[in-house]
């Protein structure tokens, strides 16, 4: 992944722009911008996600959803700007964060069985060079339980639902025991039965004070299942409770055909990265 | 999969075509069973060398193998491989200029893993600055390198001192050339392997299966990675000159591959493939040695090609031969269950304990009278159906039990449909038909409490619909 060269970047916004970050918010996002081979899908995101919320990130495709997330957790390199976890670098915090990817990242044919792929995410917990112990599998289990999927722990996963897998991977990320939890489309194409029992953990998870980020496509249940939304289009259109910023003003704002100005200024960089 | 079995595919070939010539000038010799007994029992100091070198090659390679395949990187693996000739013809042309012993391995080899490396870096390099596919840099890289080297080659043959004959036995291999420091090295590379291997097995395995959550756990996956492909860097290398850089990655794989086909557990698909590949490189050895002119490299391929296509068919797990018998046992299931539900739909309309003479229930399902007659037997058999003096044929109780579940499945998932997929009622009977066998307990449940809901409970539903009509020749 290429990065951005310093002089490519628009001018950094001025600071004090944005809302104060709070040093105790869950996910504090300062500033940042994000490229694919120059060509910028993110820019200057600045917010602080409140505690024990469940937030839905919103917009079309290539809005740069999944990768807010993927920046967070440092999985794609940031042009510029942080993240900050409980006001620490994100690479301090990983015990912190859990990650459901999308379901599609994976292959499914994979030989391994649903509680092995649960138990990966007690592999950090592990350290290096050393096997899982009965007590990872006992959390494991409980984690499948969890999610109505403990009669499928031993099942090989390609013999499993598209539901189910869903519900594996959100076992998974129940199992690393996060305080903050990035989900990456878990509602994605999975049945009405998942739906529920993703709600209801995702409810659980709020109560028990977690904050819960959700990529999310369905915008008939944004106000049901989310108290807090980022609507996203390149650059944060919306950010705030569910009831105050999901309007229709801001929705028209975020889905309302392209940024002209914004995407062909990214074309341009982009262009000018090939040229060179 | 795919790609794996385009690259075991043409390794194949290439093995085919280098041994079939051989193979056909390798006919019986006199005295095979003599020399059977010589090669087995390892009496002769070169088989014994052959056979221990080539059998450690193959264990460590279907041992790396196994997360190779997994990690999707096995094209990645024979440009490696095939980059690996440059580095042979400059390692020869440096140490023959340097005055040094060009053919020596310990220039060869170390020159091989330079190149080698280099490809890959090339790809990576290639991959991560253009916009140029995989596959395409793949390709590019594959052939450049290849092309590079088999032109230096020639070059080095042509240098005044030194000679370079047999610098090609890189290419395809000779295994008669191992000598024993050899397979002391190939030892060392099989221990390190297995130790790795099993060391990270945990790590290698979330590294093949999610690399995005590896890293998001903090694990280093370049540096995994890394490791990954330097295992396969020394197994190839190891593996020139006994199979030969066209061929090493058939030994990678297809263990690994044929493994996949008994079990759904990576550590018994890791010990599988080791052990696939090591008794591949045994057998192709014995066989070589009973054989004049039978080149080693090819045959290990052909004899781990064969083990593949054993397990293709025989797998446990997924072999076809299972699917198979697992979709004629359903496809059997279905037409007893269509069998039943016809004589149910007979008693509802003429009366509990009636009986559908042949010719009705064959207008019915546009049933063969071969098909319904073996039909009949069988579920007589399994005293679900009975016969009257008449011919005509009818359910027993316990039939009538299994009958009861079988329509009561179809007309729930027939009233879903109607209800919930809007879907109209005179089309239901077709979709319905072909989801009721597959209907889980779980789901009937779910369907039960759904269409409970709104139609109150009955045992079985009346139909939605018109039942089929009992004229003949007609179909519902």
């Amino acid at each position: 992944m290429s990065r951005l060269s310093q002089a490519a970047l628009p001018s950094a916004a001025p600071s004090g722009r944005g809302p104060e970050h709070s040093p105790s918010a869950p996910v504090s996002i300062h500033d940042l911008t994000v490229a694919y081979h120059r060509k910028p899908v993110l820019w200057d995101v600045d917010l602080d996600v409140p505690q024990g919320r469940l937030v839905g990130i919103i917009g079309p495709n290539g809005a740069g959803k999944s990768t807010l997330i993927k920046a967070a957790l440092d999985l794609v390199p940031c042009v510029s700007g942080e993240v900050l976890i409980y006001g620490l670098p994100f690479r301090q915090q990983r015990r912190l964060v859990a990650y459901v990817p999308q379901r599609e990242s994976v292959d499914w044919d994979f030989p391994i069985s649903a509680v092995e792929v649960v138990m990966m995410g007690r592999y950090g917990m592990m350290g290096w060079f050393r096997p899982p112990t009965r007590a990872h599998r006992r959390a494991a289990v409980e984690a499948l339980e969890r999610v109505g999927m403990a009669d499928f722990a031993d099942r090989q996963i390609s013999t499993l639902s598209g539901g189910q897998q869903q519900r594996i991977f959100l076992a998974r990320a129940l199992a690393q025991e996060a305080q903050i939890y990035f989900m990456d489309e878990p509602f994605a194409s999975v049945d009405a039965a998942t739906e529920r029992a993703i709600i209801a953990v995702l409810t659980e998870l709020k109560d028990a004070g977690r904050t819960v980020l959700v990529v999310h496509h369905d915008l008939q249940t944004v106000s049901r299942y989310f108290d807090h939304v980022i609507m996203l289009n390149m650059r944060v259109v919306a950010h705030g409770p569910t009831r105050e910023v999901f309007t229709e003003e801001n929705l028209a704002r975020t889905y309302g055909g392209r940024l002209t100005l914004l995407s062909e200024a990214a074309e341009a960089l982009a262009r000018e990265g090939r040229a060179v | 999969m795919k790609r794996s079995g385009l690259i075991a595919g043409l390794t194949l070939l290439t093995a085919l075509a280098i041994a079939a010539p051989a193979l056909g000038a390798a006919a019986l010799p006199p005295g095979l069973l003599e020399r059977l007994e010589r090669v087995v029992s390892l009496r002769d100091y070169n088989t014994r060398i052959v056979i221990a070198g080539v059998s450690l090659l193959g264990l460590a390679a279907g041992a790396v193998g196994t997360f190779l395949l997994l990690r999707k990187r096995s094209l990645t693996a024979d440009a490696l491989s095939h980059a690996t000739l440059p580095g042979i013809a400059l390692a020869f042309i440096l140490a023959t200029a340097m005055g040094g012993e060009g053919q020596s391995l310990a220039w060869l080899l170390p020159g091989a893993f330079v190149t080698g490396v280099a490809g890959v870096g090339v790809i990576l390099l290639i991959r991560h600055t253009t916009r140029i596919k995989e596959d395409a840099a793949l390709g590019i890289v594959l052939s450049v390198f290849f092309g590079a080297g088999a032109a230096l080659v020639k070059l080095a043959e042509q240098m005044p001192k030194g000679s370079a004959a047999g610098l090609d036995r890189f290419i395809l291999g000779r295994a008669a050339s191992m000598i024993a420091a050899d397979v002391l090295a190939i030892a060392v590379i099989a221990v390190i392997v297995l130790l790795v291997c099993t060391l990270l097995f945990k790590e290698l395995r979330l590294l093949c299966f999610d690399q995005a959550f590896a890293a998001s756990q903090g694990w280093p996956v370049v540096l995994l990675d890394a490791l990954l492909m330097g295992m396969v860097v020394a197994v190839t290398v190891t593996g020139l000159q006994s199979v030969g850089l066209v061929l090493v990655v058939a030994m990678l794989i297809t263990p690994a591959a044929a493994a996949r086909f008994w079990t759904d557990r990576l550590a018994s698909m890791f010990g599988l493939s080791a052990a696939f590949g090591a008794a591949g490189g045994a057998v192709g050895a014995v066989l070589s040695a009973l054989f004049d002119g039978l080149p080693t490299g090819p045959i290990i391929v052909l004899v781990c090609s064969a083990f593949f296509a054993l397990s293709l068919v025989f797998g446990a797990k997924r072999g076809l031969l299972l699917r198979t018998v697992r979709h004629l046992g359903l496809q059997r299931r279905v037409a007893e269950q269509h069998l039943l539900r016809a004589l149910w739909e007979a008693e509802e309309e003429q009366g509990p304990q009636s009986t559908a003479t042949a010719a009705r229930l064959q207008a019915h399902r546009s049933w063969s009278a071969l098909a319904l007659r073996r039909q009949i037997t069988r579920l007589r058999r399994r005293a679900w159906v009975r016969l009257d003096a008449q011919g005509g044929v009818g359910l027993t109780a316990a039939g009538r039990v299994e009958a009861q579940r079988v329509v009561r499945n179809h007309r729930l998932w027939e009233m879903y449909l109607i209800a919930h997929a809007d879907i109209a009622p005179t089309h239901v009977d077709r979709d319905a038909d072909r989801i009721e066998h597959v209907l889980a307990p779980e789901m009937v449940e779910r369907l039960e409490r759904l269409v409970a809901a709104q139609e109150g409970s009955a045992a079985v539903p009346a139909s939605p619909h018109e039942l089929a009509t009992p004229a003949p020749g007609g179909r519902s």
